[in-house]
């Protein structure tokens, strides 16, 4: 039972980055910007998640910082892709570059020597009452904080994304630009807020990974989970809900990758190692409905 | 005549600035960010390029850093010509490099006129084989090729982890860290001038250039690809064969980059090892999209980049800046050279602005009369 409890907390726990960084993803996406650069998003994340809580000693803070990080590339993305109308594959694949250069370095001046180990990060809080629960209790309510804002987040984006008039004009401008714009919804304005906002949930998810197990940054931390988020909002189909259930598919490969990696069985772990990144190319195989797809993805918009 | 041959000229640099531009705004903001840490942009440099291009030895070293980027260049640009974004070379250098130093670890006896095109061949074969394995999983599936790419990269470098861990490791070896045994004597690239490790691999990546331009200006199957990747419903239309022609792409640029691998392995790591190549391929993807896909572009901006890369270690020895500050670069360039409207974007309303005004000056005399 313990061993259970103890996999299907680690499914939550590995779940949540991919699904961070996916429902912001699944906006932008769907208002017609491919974003590639989620990895290098995540990856920003992580570094300034760790040198928020290095400076300010909070993992508050640390995850503020994150976020702005997050928000102010996405910015830059949004200008080139959007205003400058760049290939936003490209721009993606350069901001991974980038990102990948910039966080190392600044790991290296900043953080490799200073003799701190470990910052703070974000704690195991359980939730009084509902922690007691057998077995629910201690898998979903034995958590860090991220995962309760996690839980709080996913209803609420779902219903904003199909009931509320803005999910209804990101998924219009996804799909027919021109005629949005006849109507007076600017295009350009609402793929901005698209594109901010997933920056800013990759930079916090980019903070959870570092700033959750591990508490420091180290290069190349993120290998490959900016990709997967990219990936689960293809096999969620475009939407919140699809994409929750899609992520805790990737989770729980992430998780099993960890358990047989210490399990000490006769396979190589590094076929577990593989595991997460099989399953994604599974999924994405077992599932080519594109149904859900903007019709305009990855088409720069201009009035004229 | 002499105003013909001009024109030609003209129109041959048109749009040819760009890439300049893209580099010197790439390098300003970098050394702009050094500055800010508190270090010497200009040392940087000056280190940087007597890194590159000070003695025999640093050109050998720029010249060699060159050889994967061509290939792994030229590998995203088969694969982009027919519309399909390969961002794959990585795991195609990882399958095609392990093929390689199979055969090239065994089989000692040899002649070395036999077992190096041997040993290349196989990590071709392998490389394509990856290549055509994402294109297979697109046409059969649907599965988005930017996404399985990547993917494969991951388990390509971790099914070589796996063999060189064991299967393959040499377990005579005086070194803790798993690797394979050394490439056999007949099996090593031949060195091209003394006392550098510049090796004949120079060669075949021109070569290879120079094949791409025949393959995709001159020949009559290099259109039809280049017609698949400019619109595949006229494509279709003229009745050609698009997943035919994207398979045929990918397992070229498959092949191009296990070449890639076996060249490394065969010319300067003799042995294969853990994670060896890092995220190479990437490399070879900002050095297509400066070079705008084509022969010349590809070799100069190859050129750029293994400067770069040759020089960071000195960089970093005498200036301190970090070495991974030329991923910084790499990545600026690539995302000034896509986005090189905004170079154009104000001249373009300059423009706007004399229209405007001419269009004003019209009313008003119209108005007057």
């Amino acid at each position: 039972m313990d061993t259970i409890v103890s996999l299907f907390s680690s499914v939550v726990r590995m779940s949540t980055p991919i699904l961070i960084c996916a429902l912001g993803a699944v906006f932008s996406e769907r208002a017609g910007v491919i974003n590639v650069g989620l990895e290098g998003l995540m990856l920003i994340g992580a570094l300034f998640g760790v040198l928020g809580s290095f400076c300010t000693g909070s993992a508050f803070l640390g995850a503020v910082t994150a976020m702005a990080a997050g928000l102010l590339f996405a910015l830059i993305y949004a200008f080139f892709t959007i205003t400058v109308k760049a290939d936003q594959t490209v721009v993606g694949i350069a901001f991974n570059t980038i990102a990948g250069g910039l966080t190392v370095v600044l790991y290296r001046v900043l953080l490799a020597n200073s003799g701190v180990s470990q910052v703070k990060g974000f704690n195991t809080v359980a939730i009084p009452g509902l922690s007691q629960i057998p077995v629910i209790g201690p898998i979903f309510f034995e958590q860090s904080v991220p995962i309760y804002i996690l839980y709080f987040l996913i209803p609420v984006l779902a219903i904003v994304f199909s009931k509320m008039n803005i999910g209804l004009k990101v998924r219009a401008v996804g799909d027919n630009p021109v005629a949005c714009d006849t109507v007076g919804i600017s295009v350009v304005k609402v793929r901005y807020m698209t594109v901010l906002f997933s920056g800013v949930m990759a930079g916090m998810a980019g903070a959870f990974v570092s700033m959750g197990q591990l508490r420091f940054f180290t290069e190349g931390m993120i290998s490959g989970t900016g990709f997967i988020a990219f990936a689960t909002v293809i096999f969620g189909n475009y939407t919140p809900l699809g994409v929750l259930r899609a992520g805790l598919i990737f989770g729980c490969a992430s998780a099993l990758q960890y358990k047989f990696q210490t399990s000490g069985s006769a396979v190589p772990y590094q076929v577990w190692i593989m595991l997460p990144y099989l399953i994604t190319i599974l999924a994405l195989c077992l599932y080519h409905k594109k149904s859900n797809a903007p019709k305009y993805s990855g088409v720069s918009f201009s009035k004229d | 005549m002499e105003q013909t041959n001009k024109n030609k000229v003209m129109q041959f640099l048109r749009g040819k600035q760009y890439p300049f531009i893209a580099i010197g705004v790439a390098l300003l903001i970098s050394g702009c960010i050094i500055k800010a840490m508190g270090f010497d942009p200009f040392l940087a440099l000056k280190s940087l390029l007597s890194g590159a291009l000070g003695t025999t030895n640093a050109w050998g070293e720029t010249l060699i850093k060159m050889i994967p980027l061509i290939f792994t260049a030229l590998s995203f640009s088969v694969a982009m010509k027919s519309g399909i974004v390969n961002l794959g070379a990585t795991g195609q250098v990882y399958i095609g490099s392990l093929a390689g130093t199979l055969i090239a670890t065994n089989f000692a006896g040899l002649p070395a006129i036999i077992h190096i095109p041997l040993a290349l061949i196989a990590g071709m074969a392998a490389g394509g084989a990856y290549g055509w394995l994402a294109i297979a999983l697109k046409n059969k599936f649907g599965a988005n090729e930017l996404v399985t790419t990547i993917m494969l990269n991951y388990i390509a470098i971790q099914f070589v982890n796996y063999m060189v861990s064991d299967p393959i490791r040499d377990y005579g070896a005086t070194t803790a860290l798993p690797q394979s045994r050394m490439v056999t004597d007949t099996a090593v690239l031949t060195k091209i001038i003394p006392n550098t490790r510049l090796h004949i691999g120079l060669f075949i990546a021109i070569a290879a250039l120079i094949l791409y331009y025949i393959l995709f200006w001159h020949t009559t199957k290099g259109y039809e690809l280049k017609v698949t990747g400019l619109s595949q419903s006229v494509s279709k239309y003229a009745g050609m064969n698009v997943k035919k022609n994207q398979t045929i792409s990918m397992v070229m640029a498959g092949a191009l980059a296990g070449m890639c691998g076996v060249i490394e392995i065969l010319a300067i790591q003799s042995r294969i090892t853990q994670d060896w190549a890092g995220d190479i391929g990437f490399d070879g993807v900002a050095v297509a999209l400066l070079g705008g896909n084509t022969p010349v572009g590809i070799g100069l901006s190859a050129f750029l980049f293994g400067m770069l890369s040759s020089g960071a270690n000195k960089m970093q020895m005498m200036a301190k800046v970090p070495n991974a500050v030329i991923y910084l670069v790499q990545g600026l360039v690539v995302l000034f050279v896509v986005g090189r409207n905004i170079f154009i974007w104000k001249s373009k309303k300059k423009n706007e602005k004399k229209i405007e005004k001419m269009k004003q000056a019209v009313h008003k005399e119209q108005v007057e009369v």
